[in-house]
């Protein structure tokens, strides 16, 4: 029998019998080798990730995990204690959902090509999710609200913001011109000296300083765009602190987090209000690593407050990558019957609004 | 060695854009410059030459961004995250320096032993008054091929 009758067959049992849905999730798209199982779309019975267990000896800890061999390393272990922990077999599991893009190719494909081998042997219907999906589905695993909805992803990597009329489908209401808000703050941290990443220090040192000490500029770029741009902030930053170091003039660091923190966190704020007041969208959720911004979750929330719109944040847990929001996110389309088939690949530039392109198979 | 002064971001990204149109396949373009000085402009006027229609992000995160809507693929590279270990990080740069399409590196000291002999530098770095100032070094004979066409689309001053 061939993988598609095997794969449909278990799934007709399966969805018979009325048990519920677990999902393994495997992501390898960057940093991060991590497993995870999740029940019905939303409760983590288990969400491993590479860098929170001791696998294998690390280079201090400070390498990125980008390397595929170490991905490689890594996935048969993760998986293994993602299982146990969930207290499942591989005999339960409903789907596997894996990462297959955006990302480094030969991460992804560590991933991929364990999810296809699992899937193959074992006759499992396999889900193929785009990772930047899968931060905005981080919202599903603690009580998120059901699309319609507007997603302002920020990240290391991405500063987009999205509309979602349906689970699955995405359009880009505005993006980054230049820099992601992340990147901005890596930079700024970078700059004052700060280690890598600069954003979770950036945040802390904010709440110490002044945030009016230095005006720094926002980039509003038009008065109904909704794109993004964080290249002349970051050059004003550093601008700044130059400036100061050459007239001799000391600067403090919380002074700039603080300043720097109030300029990036008032434009996605009000670049959000825009995309609420243009689509009519009443339902905001964040995604991507900066979502742990303490500054930005405050100022958003208030803003949502006065504006009459709901926002929500994923769990603080659940912000940086890892496998529970793959999961999470190929519920929806398990619950349609629909799959990828064997010859799905890695893409590493693969765009949230193309994720619904790649040909599934229906059961 | 050909140098340029360019008074603003469009002067620059025009510039790159040129470059962008005469690049090929396999070609590796060193950036360097501090921070600030505009290696990600720079990469986005190439990308415009290159007629990619994707906006172009900074890489630092990802550490490579790969854009293959344009007449050749751009692979956007930073190895700053990676540091001294890049070298020891096997993320397939050769599929991308002897690939399909065109390599524009940052912080590419950190791969020195791994690059192609024959590759283009840039420099660039913030002039008095905030205009630029680019240097671009070819170190072979494919990347001298390619400044020389630079040369004539956009003479020089001097």
């Amino acid at each position: 029998m061939g993988f598609l009758e095997r794969v449909r067959q278990k799934y007709i049992a399966d969805r018979a019998s009325g048990k519920p849905v677990v999902i393994l999730g495997i992501e390898s798209s960057c940093d991060e080798t991590s497993a995870s199982v999740i029940r019905d779309g939303h409760e983590i019975l288990s969400n491993i990730v590479s860098s929170q267990i001791e696998i294998h000896k690390r280079f201090g800890g400070v390498v990125p995990e980008v390397a595929s061999r170490r991905h490689v390393e890594n996935v048969n272990d993760v998986v293994e204690e993602a299982l146990q922990q969930a207290g499942v077999t591989i005999e339960d599991l409903s789907a596997v959902a894996v990462t297959y893009g955006p990302g480094l190719v030969g991460a992804l494909l560590v991933g991929v090509s364990w999810a296809k081998g699992l899937c193959w042997s074992k006759g499992i219907p396999m889900i193929g999710v785009q990772h930047i999906a899968g931060h905005i589905y981080a919202n599903f695993l603690s009580g998120g609200m059901e699309p319609p909805l507007l997603a302002l992803v920020v990240s290391g990597g991405h500063t987009e913001l999205v509309h979602m009329p349906a689970h699955g489908e995405f359009e880009f209401l505005g993006r980054t011109r230049d820099d992601a808000a992340g990147e901005a703050y890596d930079k700024v941290g970078r700059a004052m000296g700060l280690p890598y990443p600069g954003g979770p220090q950036i945040d802390r040192l904010a709440l110490e300083g002044n945030p009016q000490a230095y005006a720094f500029p926002r980039a509003w770029i038009d008065e109904r765009s909704m794109d993004f741009s964080f290249s002349g902030l970051k050059s004003a930053v550093l601008n700044t602190m130059h400036n100061a170091e050459q007239r001799g003039e000391p600067w403090k660091v919380e002074d700039i987090s603080a300043s720097f923190q109030a300029a990036v966190v008032e434009v996605l704020v009000e670049k959000t209000v825009r995309a609420v007041h243009h689509t009519g969208v009443k339902n905001v959720v964040v995604a991507g690593g900066v979502a742990a911004n303490r500054g930005l979750r405050a100022a958003l929330t208030k803003r949502a407050e006065e504006a009459g719109f709901h926002v929500h944040f994923p769990r603080f847990d659940l912000c940086s990558d890892n496998a529970a929001m793959i999961a999470a996110a190929a519920f929806p389309m398990y619950l349609q019957g629909k799959f990828h088939d064997l010859d799905l690949n890695a893409i590493a530039s693969l765009s949230l609004t193309k994720w619904k392109d790649t040909p599934t198979i229906s059961l | 060695m050909l140098t340029y002064e360019m008074a603003s971001v469009e002067a620059t990204q025009a510039l790159a854009a040129r470059l962008g149109e005469v690049v090929q396949a396999g070609d590796v373009l060193c950036l360097s410059g501090d921070l600030g000085a505009g290696k990600t402009t720079f990469t986005q006027g190439l990308a415009r030459g290159l007629g990619v229609e994707e906006p172009v992000s900074s890489p630092t995160f990802t550490i490579i961004k790969e854009y293959d809507d344009g007449r050749i693929p751009l692979y956007h590279m930073d190895i700053y995250r990676l540091g001294e270990a890049a070298v020891h990080e096997d993320l397939g740069y050769d599929e991308y320096f002897y690939g399909a399409g065109v390599s524009v590196i940052e912080w590419s000291e950190y791969l020195e032993d791994l690059l192609p002999e024959d590759r283009l530098l840039a420099h660039i770095t913030i002039a008095e008054g905030g205009g630029r100032h680019l240097v671009f070094t070819a170190t072979g004979p494919r990347a001298t091929a390619r400044l020389k066409e630079l040369e004539q689309l956009c003479p020089t001053s001097h």
